[in-house]
């Protein structure tokens, strides 16, 4: 199994309250790994370090590692710019978020900020990201319509292609059917499991059957900590560690 | 059984007496709303009817007179034009720039907490203290004369506030989730403010101007210390020119003794009172647009 990243020992604080706590586990290539726990565990804490997204509230603080293979680039350190991290990992968030833009212009966003100009290379990846999202058949005779206009899940595929049209090292998604209907859910979690064969994936989600039915590793946070890792499968079928056990088992929660 | 019908009956008064509430609060704000529109109203419909009269071409395009008569307000309405045009220059680019600055780039520390304190104060200062600051600075210091261009700065140092403080209202409208969508894709502070932050809040940023625009428009006080003159026969043809203005004119008309006079000035109150009727509504149309535009 290759990997994709490692976290190493990651402690992170807000306003010197510490959140995470000596998280460490690695993350493997082409292989979606869901992070799962309780409300306030730290796992949506965790993704938003994969980005760096907490640089913009400042108040912070890294201390530990993430690598990101092949070259153990450290994305954490103070030498790296947020921006060439967030440039190399893509995110979906929590609730869909499409610019109030055309379909096209959001999916071209990502490639403009790079200050790609080429139109036929535009509308290339656009038609490529459309595809892999599963949205191209619903869309692409109405690319110039407005984003917001689409339905919740057609808004959320939109996100997925939007990250995905920079060909990011990492995707990570944020709980991203939590504001979605059963079945545009449904249709995420095909999309996703189809996806890993492109990309690597890191999963927050509040959904354990999500968790046992798209993610190939799953692990366990539990106030700040990483309690368990391991293929999903271990995970939620024989648990090594009793808190691990409670949690999948409903007992709490 | 009984028990439940009476709880109902019970229920049933309760809700009357409420709802009796309810339109009583209803009968006293329609009250004093009917008082406050009426006043203006009757306000309004007396200068219209002694100011209509009056109204026409020459009105527009003669300057003042010793004759009431004869007497317009060509040199003031273009002088309110050329003011405002001033006003504009300097107040929407320091006042959207200043906007942004304090709520996308400051660090949330002291003294910006300071100069946000500053700024809402400036926009409560009776602007009188604007009139004889600019005549100590712009009109002494700076050697600009009484012209165009220090009055146009002087309005403009007076609706600057209202300009920062409507930009800052408008960018915080923007729900973080669409800024954390840009900066994930790699995008620059600058990039997210450009393509992102201002597009989507111009509508609230375009509506703050225009009624800071309106505001100067109607402004009396601050230009009678750097000397809006009321006798202006002539059109200015450079920003270093002296000047007049419409409230001015309309002040200067009003203090005469003859009854013609107050004609025209009920005349150039109407054509003011249109220009920032005008004005406000532009400023409501324009949001109307942009809140159709841009949904989250």
């Amino acid at each position: 199994m290759v990997k994709k990243a490692e976290v190493v020992n990651l402690n992170f604080s807000y306003t010197d309250k510490r959140i995470l706590n000596g998280v460490s586990l690695p993350i493997y290539e082409n292989r979606i790994t869901a992070l799962i726990g309780p409300s306030g565990c730290g796992k949506t804490t965790l993704l938003r370090c994969f980005n760096r997204m907490h640089d913009l509230y400042g108040a912070i603080q890294y201390d530990g590692k993430i690598n990101l293979f092949p070259d153990e680039l450290n994305i954490l350190s103070d030498e790296i710019d947020p921006i060439e991290v967030r440039m190399k990992i893509g995110m979906v968030f929590q609730k869909p978020n499409p610019f109030p833009k055309s379909i096209y212009e959001n999916i071209a966003y990502g490639l403009r900020v790079r200050g790609v100009k080429k139109k036929s290379f535009i509308d290339e990846k656009i038609e490529d990201s459309l595809k892999k999202a599963s949205l191209w058949n619903e869309v692409s005779d109405r690319l110039n319509s407005s984003a917001t206009s689409l339905s919740g899940g057609q808004q959320q595929r939109l996100c997925i292609a939007r990250a995905l049209a920079t060909e990011p090292d990492i995707l990570l998604l944020d709980e991203p059917t939590s504001a979605l209907d059963p079945i545009s859910t449904a249709h995420i979690e095909e999309l996703v499991t189809e996806l890993k064969k492109s990309v690597t994936i890191v999963m927050v989600t509040h959904n354990l059957h999500q968790a046992a039915r798209t993610a190939d590793y799953t692990s366990f946070m539990y106030l700040g900590e990483m309690i368990e890792f391991g293929e999903s499968s271990q995970i939620f079928t024989n648990p090594k560690e009793q808190k691990t056990e409670n949690y999948i088992t409903g007992r709490f929660g | 059984m009984s028990s439940t019908s009476s709880r109902q009956i019970n229920l049933k008064t309760q809700i009357e007496k409420l709802k009796r509430q309810d339109m009583f609060f209803w009968f006293v704000g329609l009250i004093t709303l009917a008082f406050a529109l009426l006043t203006l109203l009757s306000l309004i419909a007396d200068m219209a009817m002694t100011g209509w009269p009056r109204i026409s071409q020459s009105f527009f395009f003669s300057f003042p007179s010793r004759f009431p008569d004869k007497a317009g307000i060509y040199s003031a309405w273009v002088g309110s034009f050329c003011v405002v045009l001033v006003t504009s220059l300097m107040a929407i680019p320091l006042g959207i720039a200043s906007g942004v600055y304090l709520e996308e780039y400051a660090k949330k520390n002291i003294w910006t907490k300071l100069i946000e304190l500053n700024i809402l104060n400036l926009a409560g200062i009776p602007s009188i203290t604007y009139g004889l600051m600019a005549l100590g600075f712009f009109v002494y210091r700076m050697h600009l004369g009484q012209s165009i261009l220090t009055a146009g700065m002087t309005l403009g140092l007076l609706v600057l506030p209202i300009i920062i403080v409507t930009t800052r209202e408008a960018i915080r409208t923007i729900p973080s989730h669409i800024r954390e969508a840009s900066y994930s894709l790699g995008a620059t502070k600058w990039q997210t403010i450009h393509n992102h932050i201002l597009p989507y809040s111009s509508g609230g940023i375009m509506t703050g101007v225009v009624i800071a625009l309106s505001r100067a428009i109607g402004e009396t006080a601050p230009l009678i210390t750097v000397g809006a003159l009321t006798f202006i026969a002539f059109l200015p043809s450079s920003p270093m020119d002296p000047y007049t203005v419409l409230p001015i004119q309309m002040f200067n008309w009003v203090s005469r003794p003859q009854e013609e006079f107050h004609i025209n000035a009920a005349a150039a109150g109407l054509v003011l009172l249109t220009m920032t009727l005008f004005l406000n509504g532009t400023a409501i149309y324009i949001r109307y647009l942009f809140r159709k535009k841009y949904k989250w």
